[in-house]
């Protein structure tokens, strides 16, 4: 048997307490993921420390800020009220994700935290540079369609899966973080990492740390909007590209404007140069094109994974003509 | 009871079971003292077992056994010369990547499954090839035949008629995957008793295989399988798997339960084989054909062939003098394939109906039109008229319903916003068979009915249609009817395959009521009574608790003299979004012919699932294969996409319901392929209406229709 220990706690000050006896340690939420890579034997911990029973649910405004705790579910952020009237982008992400089941057990925390889909991490008998550094990257070469086609490296192409997070760095959340010494914040799109030299490193998260809320200001960007996922079936498939689009209209010109992609990159892909490019300009159609077309710089395909060069620009496109099309 | 009192049709009898948790399936049996086995892959696809540490398993907490080429676990067949290639645990060959190669057996599941990830194996490598689409192009590749070549008229005439074309079609692999996992329990006890609870199309082929494997008496093996949570073939064979289990069983003397994971269902239970095809079509400028070629190449095993009727459809379905055929099979090293619903009809269908939509494109006619003018009165191939066929009139229910008049011609003609708007149609056919098989009858003073064969329900509804048959028939409540099947102590009967259980089974009922009804109208007669009299009546007047009969029903002459096809004809309507690529069905009619439709609730449920089964064929299931390690990249439920109810509209189906005055007593034709076949080409049409893109290689993902 492959033994490990379960521990139970009610205090986000425990639970940090019993992570820095144990760096082998990992947090239990909804476990959506982290069961799967245990069962596959792709993860071993020592330690489960549970925190369902933490109080960190909270979906609250405080000042000019929306808060939500880690613990929150996705369904619960998803569908309430707050979030569908000053964040509807995010419920919008949220609800493309998995499945009504998985979304009524799985976290915010755990789905910032969750591992790449790519087939190769999750079969011990392929190569991968991020479960087994130094084994090489089994889609390199191989089946690599649902992989990235930015910010690559020569050691991972994985793409981060999740929707929610697409959403939180296109609307400049911030994520709150704790250890025994005390709270830091930084912003979440600096939460994910590239894969670089370190593919088997997700995220910024160090190993004493624990997530404990996020903070996300309340913006003018609740009117025109979209999320807009494309997947090889309606619902419960990882997208092959996605696009949340959300901007501020004042005499259809653009006063503020976000856009970042899901499914193209080792993190949530925010496209900064095409934000630019919109912020002042009308929200025509050419104006949209041109948006993706920046949005392409230094895109790149590893084979199978080619169409997303074109699917990509089409979808920030489509993303940004449903947003307008919202007024 | 009066007439009127008759149902016409009725739930599915086994449904409140099923809904609520106490139908009872294979893996739900508790024997005293069940053991729990987990099974061992290769994780080459190619090469020799060198060695196998199986030590640490053996000594892991819970362990009773590890089972494998090592102590070769004593079945007699197996240990003779001959026979299968791959004779589980009695060779160290590996014929293909996640091959079973050991069993470690626990006292619970979870220790098997950590004592079996101890198993070490070592490997002697040899090259290999699991690319179909490789293989095919190597000329030093095996290619076997698998179907004799058919030819009528000139062979390739299409390459000399006025209006031609050439194209080829890709089908990937795709698995069955049942909600159901694969497995059996097997229980082998003293004087070579076995009892084992299986999941199986076929109790009595079951049966056979594990008699012939072993070398015991067949009457000493009983077969269980009341319930089946779906098969679409996957479950027509006893797999090497099932034979372990049955082994391990013996070799412990314990029963032993054996369920695979969800991965292992894409390596030990088979798949429907990729195929390539080539069709050729010829026209006149009127648009008669004039020529159809067929050639068709499919993927087998190393180690075994498998053969499908690929090429069938090409045959006969349309008016044509010059045909030809062929179909070659391909070996990669991967596991054996078997029969995915609509089998190689369904694969040969795709290409054949999208050919014919290509065609009528060419010839800028309605693909109806062409497809009416071109439908033929008899069956060229067989030379003998079709035993019935509502073809034209299934056309046109499905026409009017889809709206057919709102299609355009010109492709790429309907579009709003970023949405192209396409239709498509397809027919499907499938052979109309008719076996043999046994039903015994009871009919018991207490006005119930009693029905026992040795079938299936894979999940149509098996039960419910013969509680129909019976209850038109003897005039008696549905729910006092009981049909019990699963088991192989019943009366035989063939396994569950190629739409032919309620042909088969159903006539025997037919045939077991109407000797019932005869009896007791003897007996009435015997005993001074009305002979119409009320067989409960006629029974207590002669004090007989009940009376039994057991009737064999197989098909006479006229099989000899009629063509017997089921048909149906697939419409839909596709949504296509121009820059995302996305394919959204948006409406689907299906026609069904295929005679009296005896159990119309269930028979429409079929249909149902054939259109679902239809998508996924069309748009999203492609098991794949990383060719460098010949190790499946998508085998989960999140990867291997099935269709879920976001992509499923609203199905409308619709039965000619017109007997078949010569197939069997019920005029009813089979109809589980026909649901599936030719349903992925109505799709590819109505693509192609929609944007102009003609795709060949299924699914059409989203990359294809952007490319």
């Amino acid at each position: 048997m492959i033994n490990f220990q379960y521990l139970r706690t009610s205090s986000a000050k425990s639970a940090i307490a019993l992570l820095l006896k144990d760096k082998n340690a990992k947090f239990l939420a909804g476990g959506t993921n982290l069961i799967d890579l245990m069962k596959r034997g792709v993860t071993a911990p020592e330690k489960l420390i549970d925190i369902n029973h933490v109080p960190l649910k909270q979906i609250e405004q405080v000042g000019s800020k929306i808060h939500i705790g880690a613990l929150a579910t996705n369904t619960a952020v998803a569908e309430h009220a707050l979030i569908k009237e000053k964040l509807p982008l995010l419920s919008w992400a949220l609800q493309a994700g998995a499945s009504a089941q998985l979304r009524n057990v799985a976290t915010v925390g755990g789905n910032m935290m969750q591992r790449t889909r790519c087939g190769y991490f999750y079969d011990t008998e392929m190569p991968c540079n991020k479960r087994q550094p130094g084994s090489g990257c089994g889609a390199m070469e191989g089946f690599n369609r649902m992989h990235a086609i930015f910010g690559t490296s020569e050691k991972c192409i994985a793409v981060h899966p999740s929707d929610m997070c697409v959403a939180l760095a296109a609307l400049d959340a911030e994520v709150v973080l704790a250890n025994h010494k005390g709270e830091r914040k930084i912003a979440f799109r600096d939460f994910h990492r590239l894969a670089g030299d370190t593919p088997q490193l997700d995220n910024n998260l160090k190993t004493d740390e624990m997530i404990i809320r996020l903070e996300i200001p309340v913006s003018n960007l609740a009117k025109n909007y979209h999320y807009l996922k494309v997947r090889d079936r309606a619902s419960y498939a990882f997208a092959l590209v996605s696009v949340a689009a959300a901007f501020e209209l004042n005499n259809n010109k653009i006063t503020d404007v976000r856009l970042a992609m899901g499914g193209v990159a080792h993190k949530p892909w925010r496209l900064t140069a095409s934000e630019d490019f919109l912020k002042g300009k009308e929200a025509s159609l050419s104006n949209f094109e041109k948006a993706a077309e920046l949005a392409m710089k230094g895109a790149k395909g590893f084979g199978e994974n080619n169409f997303k060069l074109k699917l990509a620009p089409n979808t920030i496109i489509e993303a940004l003509n449903l947003a307008k099309s919202k007024a | 009871m009066e007439k009127r009192m008759l149902k016409e049709d009725t739930d599915r009898v086994d449904g409140i079971l099923k809904v609520t948790g106490r139908a009872k399936y294979f893996a739900e049996y508790e024997l005293p003292g069940l053991t729990y086995g987990v099974l061992v892959t290769s994780t080459i696809t190619k090469g020799k077992i060198t060695a196998l540490d199986t030590k640490a398993a053996e000594n892991a907490p819970g362990v009773i056994a590890v089972v494998s080429h090592l102590n070769k676990p004593s079945a007699a067949a197996y240990e003779q010369e001959g026979g299968p290639q791959m004779k589980i645990f009695y060779t160290d060959k590996i014929f293909y990547n996640g091959q079973p190669i050991a069993m470690v057996v626990a006292n619970t599941f979870e220790r098997a499954t950590h004592a079996a990830s101890l198993v070490k194996a070592t490997y002697a490598k040899e090259e290999f090839n699991t690319d179909f689409a490789k293989a095919l192009k190597d000329p030093k590749a095996k290619k076997l035949q698998g179907q004799a070549d058919y030819k009528r008229g000139i062979e390739n005439a299409y390459k000399t008629a006025e209006v031609k074309l050439e194209e080829r079609y890709f089908l990937p692999i795709e698995t069955h995957n049942p909600m159901e996992l694969h497995g059996m329990i097997a229980d082998w006890r003293p004087n070579n008793q076995v009892t084992v609870y299986a999941k199986t199309q076929g109790v009595k082929s079951t049966q056979g295989t594990i008699a012939n494997v072993f070398k015991i008496p067949p009457e000493n093996i009983q077969v269980n399988s009341e319930f089946v949570g779906g098969g679409f073939g996957m479950a027509l064979r006893t797999w090497p798997l099932e034979i372990a289990t049955v082994m391990a069983s013996k070799h412990i003397g314990k029963p032993v339960k054996v369920v695979i994971t969800r991965a292992q269902m894409f390596t030990m239970v088979g798949n429907r084989p990729a195929a390539i095809q080539t069709i050729g079509l010829g026209a006149d400028k009127d648009g008669k054909l004039t020529g159809i070629t067929h050639r068709a190449y499919g993927e087998t095993s190393t180690y075994e062939n498998f053969t499908e009727g690929v090429v069938n459809m090409a045959k006969f379905m349309y008016q044509c003098d010059n045909v030809n055929t062929s179909y070659a099979i391909v070996p990669v090293d991967l596991g054996v394939p078997i029969w995915m619903r609509g089998p190689g009809e369904a694969t040969g269908a795709f290409a054949l109906e999208s050919a014919i939509d290509e065609m009528a494109h060419a010839l800028d006619m309605d693909p109806l039109d062409f497809r009416i003018k071109n439908d033929p009165e008899t069956d060229q191939q067989k030379n003998k008229p079709f035993s019935s066929k509502n073809i034209k009139e299934a056309y046109k229910i499905g026409a009017e319903k889809i709206g057919w008049s709102n299609r355009k011609n010109k492709p790429g003609s309907l579009v709003e916003g970023q949405w192209q708007t396409g239709y498509g149609v397809s027919v499907g056919v499938f052979n109309a068979n008719r076996g043999k098989a046994s039903v015994k009858g009871i009919l018991k003073a207490d006005g119930s009915l009693l029905l026992q064969s040795a079938t299936s329900d894979i999940g149509p509804g098996t039960g419910t249609g013969m509680t129909l048959i019976a209850h038109k028939l003897m005039k008696i409540p549905v729910d006092k009817i009981t049909f019990e099947l699963g088991d192989s102590s019943l009366p035989p009967a063939p396994s569950q395959g190629g739409s032919a259980t309620l042909s088969t089974v159903g006539s025997a009922v037919n045939d077991v009521c109407e000797a019932l009804k005869s009896t007791i109208s003897e007996l009435a007669i015997h005993s001074g009574m009305d002979p119409t009299a009320n067989f409960v009546e006629v029974l207590k007047k002669n004090n007989l608790p009940a009376i039994e009969v057991t009737k064999e029903s197989h098909s006479g002459k006229e099989r000899d003299n009629y063509s017997m096809y089921s048909f149906s004809i697939h419409f839909v309507q596709v949504k296509v979004h121009a820059l995302t690529g996305v394919v959204k069905v948006s409406k689907i009619v299906s026609v069904g012919d295929s005679g009296t439709i005896v159990s119309p609730k269930t028979a429409r449920s079929q249909m149902l699932g054939g259109a679902v089964g239809g998508i996924g064929m069309a748009l999203t299931e492609e098991a794949v294969i990383d060719h460098r390690y010949g190790r499946y990249i998508n085998n989960n439920f999140a990867d291997y996409h099935v269709p879920v109810n976001a992509d499923v509209p609203e199905i409308d189906v619709n039965f000619i319901n017109k007997p078949d005055p010569y197939i069997n007593p019920m005029g009813a034709k089979g109809m589980g392929e026909i649901a599936l076949i030719g349903f992925s080409a109505a799709v590819a049409n109505a693509v192609f209406n929609a944007t102009g893109k003609r795709i060949r290689s299924l699914p059409i993902t989203p990359d294809k229709v952007l490319g």
